[in-house]
């Protein structure tokens, strides 16, 4: 890393804007903080991949000035694994929305994690499918309303970032599109991290979840993300009172495991040394 | 390998199938354990260790060939092995590799089914789901090894035919020929014939991904070069950046058959176990593990001239050399391990001149040269 940081418009494919995204939508707000992220760490572009799944926020790979590649619903992770794992050298940021990451995609998210891989996720949480006209997802919480949901969703929502810090993974945290300094402070620390790093990016879909639920515009969205975030560091994260429909944001948990390409050269080591 | 001379060894089908693998210069494997397909990955666990390579074990296979994919993208030849379940589970992505122009290889010891059916019996009842399985209309190539040395020698073939073509082949093999034990002769490095992918040589600011060079296929830069690239499921044109127009889809998907088509004759392998200029009372056509009965079935039938023509590449279908052979035969006989899936292909091309008879069995047995000969006595009375 030099002193001299690069311009996040260098990581940014001007020529592909404007954005597809609905006006209001959050996924502007973390394409921005991941290439202020880049930017920050001066991430030599041909040695980054955007990995994607589909979606929404899968789409954001079009935007990038680096190599990327957009896979199949739910795979991103599987497809990066590869990438990584056949060239360790590389940047390999994967981009998935609740639906593609979580719901049809969590088995490769487990396992990514348990495995310990060397990437940075970027899960843009909005809490529905948008793509495919506003469904439930695996983080759409109990009661709310979606288009297959329309009574109420009977189902409950997961802690992502519980499970995928029991899963393993070196760094976890949360960040929400308000809070967007910290956020781009988390996607850059992610990058950073060795291993499997992962951050939630609470983000609204006014067009449907918020339309559906009545939760206002994208402006009101924005101002209930903002008044339910706690800080992990606060005294009020400390003691743990959370009220109803509160949730912890910065980094949640953290390890020095070796990443997997680190313990796979071990053993090739020992190997070459019998 | 071993050392510097060509080397007779006694080893199995899928062992033939790593070591074929490691020599065309495969170094990344990912991969889902399955019967009876397991003795690949599990070779593959350590040649990758042993030759500077990577193994993954991956939680699917969905997540294997994917796997794969991303792994080429970075330089290096990829491939898994798996069986008829794990290769349903492979066919969305393969999709990606033909759409995106990947090469790597598929190995599919085909089992009996359908679902877990027969679980390790053996079946050759994957050829059309090697063929077809994706959606949409698409094209890979398919070869099938009769033997151990076809084992090694056509996952060598098969690599090389990926990296030509920037396609995904498939070695459509299955359980008897993959837990065949025979002797075979591995050839030293430099008398095998390696083909490695072509890569850009214009500016880096330059490349375009699927712009097909005069041959048809695009050169592919790896990830992590120079060169910046992006590859996506999505229809695309020439610079890899999604494009919907209904002129460029019908274009791209037309360049994906015709780079293969175009040049079929140069990689239609087949073997032939008679004389070709001989008119033949049968022929029998064979692939995989109904060659060896198919060949004894057709030596002991003494009083009438038997030919049999094992195919080699399966897909896309030779026509050109089954229509010929159809020419020089009075009747043609199928025996599949299935009940019929390559003699719809050889009753399309030779059906209208030449009878074609079946000889189907679904039930997890191989055949028995005795039951090739009892259909052979029906069909040529
Ligand atoms: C195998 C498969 N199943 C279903 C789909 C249809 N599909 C496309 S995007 C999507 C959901 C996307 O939701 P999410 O991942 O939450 O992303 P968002 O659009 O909200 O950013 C679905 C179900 C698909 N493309 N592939
Ligand atoms: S549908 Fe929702 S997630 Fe998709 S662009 Fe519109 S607001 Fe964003």
């Amino acid at each position: 890393m030099s002193e001299q940081n690069a311009s996040w418009k260098e990581y940014i494919k001007e020529s592909m804007l404007p954005q597809m995204w609905c006006s209001g939508c959050g996924n502007g707000i973390v394409l921005g903080a991941l290439a202020r992220a880049m930017a920050k760490l001066n991430l030599e572009k041909n040695k980054v991949v955007v990995v994607t799944g589909i979606g929404c926020w899968g789409k954001a790979d079009d935007y990038f000035t680096c190599s990327a590649l957009h896979g199949t619903h739910g795979r991103a992770l599987a497809f990066a694994t590869g990438v990584k794992a056949a060239n360790p050298e590389l940047d390999v940021i994967v981009l998935m929305g609740d639906g593609d990451g979580v719901t049809i995609g969590g088995n490769h998210l487990i396992h990514a994690a348990r495995r310990n891989i060397d990437l940075t996720v970027v899960l843009l949480n909005n809490n529905n499918y948008g793509m495919t006209g506003g469904q439930a997802s695996a983080l759409t919480p109990l009661g709310m309303v979606t288009s297959t949901t329309k009574y109420g969703n009977p189902e409950r929502d997961l802690d992502i970032c519980s499970l995928v810090d029991a899963a393993g993974a070196n760094y976890v945290a949360r960040g929400t599109v308000y809070h967007v300094p910290q956020l781009d402070k988390l996607i850059s620390d992610g990058i950073n991290k060795k291993g499997f790093s992962f951050i939630e990016a609470l983000s609204p879909c006014p067009t449907h979840f918020g339309r559906r639920n009545k939760l206002g515009d994208a402006v009101k969205m924005v101002k209930t993300l903002k008044e339910n975030a706690v800080n992990v560091n606060s005294s009020q994260a400390q003691e743990g009172d959370l009220k109803e429909g509160s949730f912890l944001i910065g980094k949640l948990a953290e390890r020095y495991d070796d990443d997997f390409n680190t313990a796979y050269e071990k053993i090739r080591q020992k190997i070459k040394t019998k | 390998m071993n050392g510097q001379e060509s080397s007779k060894v006694f080893m199995q089908g899928n062992a033939a199938i790593a070591e074929g693998a490691v020599a065309a210069g495969a170094r990344f494997y990912a991969g889902y354990p399955i019967t009876p397909s397991s003795e690949v990955a599990e070779l593959a666990s350590q040649k990758m260790l042993e030759t500077g390579g990577v193994y993954v074990q991956m939680e699917d296979e969905l997540g294997s060939i994917a796997a794969v994919i991303g792994a080429a993208l970075t330089g290096k030849k990829a491939f898994t092995a798996t069986s008829g379940p794990g290769f349903s589970l492979m066919q969305e992505n393969l999709g990606v590799a033909i759409l995106g122009e990947v090469p790597c290889v598929v190995v599919n010891v085909q089992r009996s089914g359908p679902s877990t059916g027969l679980a390790t019996k053996p079946a050759q009842a994957d050829v059309m789901q090697a063929c077809w399985g994706r959606h949409g209309d698409q094209l890979v190539i398919v070869l099938t090894p009769a033997s151990v040395q076809e084992c090694f020698d056509l996952t060598v073939t098969a690599f090389n035919l990926s990296e030509q073509f920037r396609v995904p082949v498939i070695l459509l093999a299955d359980e008897i020929v993959g837990h065949m034990r025979e002797a075979i002769t591995l050839p030293r490095p430099e008398e095998l014939k390696v083909v490695n992918r072509k890569k850009p040589d214009c500016a880096a600011e330059k490349y375009l991904p699927f712009s097909p060079s005069s041959d048809g296929v695009p050169p592919l830069a790896s990830f992590g070069s120079d060169y910046i690239f992006h590859i996506t499921s999505s229809m695309h044109g020439e610079s890899g950046y999604s494009q919907n127009d209904p002129a460029n889809a019908g274009e791209k998907i037309k360049r994906l058959f015709s780079k293969i088509e175009d040049r079929l004759d140069e990689f239609v392998l087949y073997k032939h176990y008679y004389d070709l200029q001989e008119d033949l009372d049968l022929l029998i056509i064979t692939f995989g593990c109904t060659t060896r009965p198919a060949r004894a079935a057709a030596m002991r039938v003494g009083d009438k001239k038997i030919g049999v023509l094992q195919l080699i590449t399966m897909w896309p279908f030779p026509d050109k050399i089954v229509a010929q052979a159809a020419a020089k035969t009075r009747a043609i006989l199928v025996p599949e391990l299935n009940l019929g899936q390559v003699i719809r292909e050889v009753e399309r091309v030779a059906g209208k001149q030449t009878p074609v008879y079946g000889l189907h069995k679904s039930n997890g047995e191989g055949f028995k040269p005795s039951e090739i000969i009892a259909r052979i006595e029906e069909v040529t009375k």
